[in-house]
């Protein structure tokens, strides 16, 4: 694996999240954990698969990785392995962190010992997300360093370098990546691989344990470890002034992927300015900061998502009773919402230096061109589910969703997703609605969202016997994040047997009364299922077991097995479009002459189409090449 | 040799774009050149339209802007056309010919424009060069090369900063030995099937 190779100062092609991968084995990694989420998902990916890699061979890989249950647990087992002095890293997405941060929040006051960095992978825009907030807010709000990087060579050496300053000071570390970072590809320099140092040690202590007096102890603890680390970010090598050409007072101050978009355009535009990039961005370097605005009369702030770095200029320059111009999101020339780009910052540019803009207008093609939004994959075990749930439940009913693959239910013809907030919300708001309201309430999560979040807001039905149908979408897997393993899957994130947790055990033992097991690939069985569940009075739990077809097919192949793609019979068809208009496979198509076609390249041989055709015209023949 | 060379590549999910784009980052540091690669993940991908940019030399920002692509190599017609805001006079589109029908037209009720308007409209923002890429990759032995040879398209050109055989080299090291002879194949037919 290139990854691993010990060649320092060879240069290689990594995304930035393997590079964050890369710096942490470089840093001397013992313990990294995580739940899967876009986009943060290939750091915990790499790390599983080099661990994988080598218990294949028999091997240890030097660390512990886990696919932790949730955001939460996987902070705090790696936030135990900290304070024994190891070196730990816990990575997800940034709504992942609202998850953890009650575990965060303290864990500041209790501090580390080894180095702990936590990644947070924010997603600016929304591209494959409920929400685009900006977890910098949770370095300034739990009073952690932060470092922010702008090219996977970076995120690579702050990775590194993070971990030193972690221990230095004693606290976690926020790296706060976002999507534009987490996946592109960069040159990065390799330096020497760390050993690990295997075991911790626990040491007994009072400050420990937060109880009030301790807790009332650890708070100006804390801030006297924030003060120190406003002085390693005074000399921070992360943080630098760039002086390009004769900036006569203009200052820009920038940080994280937008410095890219500032560094190319300032050349571009021949700007005479002096940029101020900040890569340690909590605490900002202080002294610093002053200096910087000191030496202007106008200053530029260019940050995505919200205006963090600007309202900190803003209050410096009130301190020092600047009357320094700053530019930004209160002047109305760049935006808090989504991510920038280089079009979207000379625009800014354009307005605030008043030179030409050296992009031109987007050109729009004449013909208007077909839609491709995501869906659920030919052969998804979900839509037959789906059409289950639609043929026996009135058309009143609300569907509360979950996080997934699943949530493409929203799209007609099935649209089976109503409400949705977060991680394991389904079923909480399931409750809600049945006490709101007097419809039929079903609501959907899958497997891994299941063990995540979902168990709570079961027991809250059980307990106040809510009259709500919850189900579990069970395909064996993390679909929408890349098929990582869960608590109900029989081997882990490092390739080793482990425990399976059968879900419709869980929701037993949570006192679920009526319980339904489901292979929705019977879809007659699966609708008498939901009908019996939608009558019981109480909470019912509908688990639906199938596995996510990719993971199916993908072991079918391995195998040797061959894949049969179904043929409609076009003498027995009798164009009901029951197939191509209510199932809504995307292989079925309107071919030519009104005729109903299955393209055999996408087809992934689930047959239910065979299943639901009233006039049994669908069959299956050839094998899939 | 320009300082800054500016590639956007799409197509459908699944059309192994993305692996392209990796491809080519890779191949840039092999030539001991800047690169910086950016895709899309997650929910984008199943059968969804997918656009990569690939940006050599002396950049710093990891998207094209608009109006700044040297060359858009897509492996779907009106995936091309999806993306004419990156083109200028002087862009250089390769495009497949074989349309890969949304499930939005499929079932939908949406329409999928008439194939020659769309090669019409799509040589009224640069050098249009259309490829029968699937022929291409089926007669090298397997359909999956396909972005083999719409990489073997581009290197016909006269667009990337450095030599076709630098970016043969890489696409051979990073595929298993056994299907080396089908993509040395696919990306060759590729690059002969432009003719400047």
């Amino acid at each position: 694996m290139e990854i691993l190779e010990d060649t320092p100062g060879k240069q290689i092609l990594l995304l930035g999240n393997e590079a964050i991968t890369r710096g942490a084995l470089e840093a001397g990694i013992d313990v990294a954990t995580t739940y899967p989420g876009t986009p943060s998902s290939e750091i915990a990916d790499t790390f599983s698969l080099i661990a994988r890699s080598f218990t294949k061979q028999k091997k240890d890989p030097g660390y512990y990785f886990e696919y932790s249950t949730n955001e939460k647990v996987a902070l705090e087992v790696a936030a135990a392995a900290s304070i024994t002095g190891l070196r730990a890293l816990t990575c997800m997405k940034h709504v992942g962190l609202n998850v953890a941060s009650d575990a965060f929040m303290t864990y500041c006051y209790v501090g580390c010992k080894g180095g702990h960095i936590i990644v947070s992978a924010d997603d600016p825009t929304c591209h494959s997300s409920q929400n685009e907030q900006d977890n910098r807010y949770y370095a300034i709000f739990g009073s952690a360093p932060m470092l922010e990087p702008s090219t996977p060579e970076e995120a690579k050496e702050m990775t590194r370098i993070g971990f030193d300053i972690s221990e230095e000071v004693k606290l976690p570390l926020l790296l706060r990546t976002t999507t534009r970072l987490n996946h592109i590809r960069g040159p990065i320099e390799l330096k020497k691989l760390q050993k690990p140092r295997r075991k911790g040690q626990f040491k007994k202590d009072p400050m420990l344990v937060t109880v009030p007096a301790i807790a009332r102890l650890q708070h100006p603890i804390l801030l006297k470890k924030m003060e120190q680390a406003e002085k390693i970010s005074e000399k921070s090598q992360f943080n630098k002034i760039i002086n390009i050409g004769k900036p006569d007072g203009w200052g820009i101050v920038t940080s994280g992927v937008a410095y890219n978009y500032v560094r190319e355009l300032v050349d571009d535009m021949r700007l005479d300015v002096k940029i101020l990039k900040l890569g340690m961005t909590h605490p900002i370097p202080r002294k610093m900061c002053e200096d910087f605005i000191k030496s202007c009369k106008n200053i530029v702030v260019v940050e995505e998502l919200e205006p963090i770095l600007e309202n900190q200029f803003k209050t410096i320059a009130y301190d020092l009773g600047s009357n320094v111009n700053i530019y930004g999101k209160s002047t109305c020339h760049f935006s808090r919402l989504y991510e920038f780009n280089i079009d979207i910052v000379a625009d800014a540019f354009s307005k605030i230096f008043k030179v030409k803009n050296p992009i031109s207008n987007p050109k729009e093609s004449k013909i208007e061109l077909p839609s491709r939004p995501p869906a659920l994959c030919p052969g998804c075990p979900h839509r037959a589910t789906y059409y289950a749930v639609k043929k026996a439940a009135p058309k009143t009913t609300i569907y509360p969703t979950d996080i997934g693959c699943y949530t493409l239910g929203k799209a007609p013809p099935y649209e089976v997703a109503d409400l949705l907030l977060c991680m394991g919300s389904n079923a909480g708001t399931a409750c809600g609605l049945a006490v709101a309201t007097d419809e039929k309430i079903v609501s959907f999560m899958g497997d891994s969202t299941f063990f995540h979040a979902g168990i709570p807001p079961i027991i809250d039905a059980v307990h106040h016997n809510h009259d709500v149908v919850i189900c579990v979408l069970d395909n064996r897997t993390t679909a929408m994040t890349g098929h990582q393993p869960h608590p109900g899957t029989d081997f882990d994130g490092m390739g080793r047997a482990a425990k399976r947790i059968f879900v419709e055990d869980v929701v037993k033992g949570c006192g679920v009364e009526h319980i339904e097991m489901v292979d929705p690939n019977n879809i007659k069985e699966t609708t008498e299922a939901f009908k019996r569940a939608l009558e019981f009075q109480g909470p019912s739990v509908v688990v639906s077991i199938s596995p996510c077809i990719l993971l199916e097919n993908r072991d079918k192949r391995k195998r040797g097995e061959e894949i049969f793609v179904y043929e409609i019979d076009q003498e027995k068809c009798k164009k009901c479009k029951t197939c191509v208009e209510r199932f809504a496979c995307p292989a079925i198509y309107h071919g030519e002459d009104d005729m109903i076609l299955i393209d055999g390249q996408q087809c992934n041989g689930c047959g239910n189409c065979a299943t639901i055709c009233p006039f049994e015209a669908i069959s299956s023949k050839e094998a899939k090449k | 040799m320009k300082n800054k060379t500016n590639i956007v590549l799409t197509g459908v999910g699944g059309q192994g774009v993305i692996t392209a784009a990796n491809i080519l980052g890779k191949a840039a540091v092999k030539a001991k050149l800047n690169v910086y690669v950016s895709e899309v993940h997650g929910m984008a991908q199943r059968g969804g339209s997918v656009n990569c940019s690939v940006r050599i030399g002396n950049v710093s920002g990891p998207l094209v802007a608009n109006g700044t692509a040297d060359a858009i190599i897509s492996t779907e017609p009106i995936e091309a056309l999806r993306y004419v805001q990156f083109s200028n006079k002087n862009t250089k589109i390769i495009t497949d010919i074989t349309p890969v029908i949304p499930f939005t037209v499929s079932s939908g009720g949406e329409e999928y424009p008439d194939i020659n308007l769309v090669f019409k409209e799509l040589s009224n923002y640069g050098k249009l060069y259309k490829i029968d890429a699937v022929k291409i990759a089926r007669d090298a032995g397997a359909l999956i090369t396909k972005n083999i040879v719409m990489l073997g398209a581009l290197s016909a050109i006269d667009v990337l900063p450095f030599k076709s055989e630098i970016l043969l080299d890489t696409i051979l090291e990073n595929i298993p030995p056994k299907f080396k002879e089908i993509n040395k194949k696919a990306f060759e037919d590729g690059l002969k099937a432009i003719k400047i």
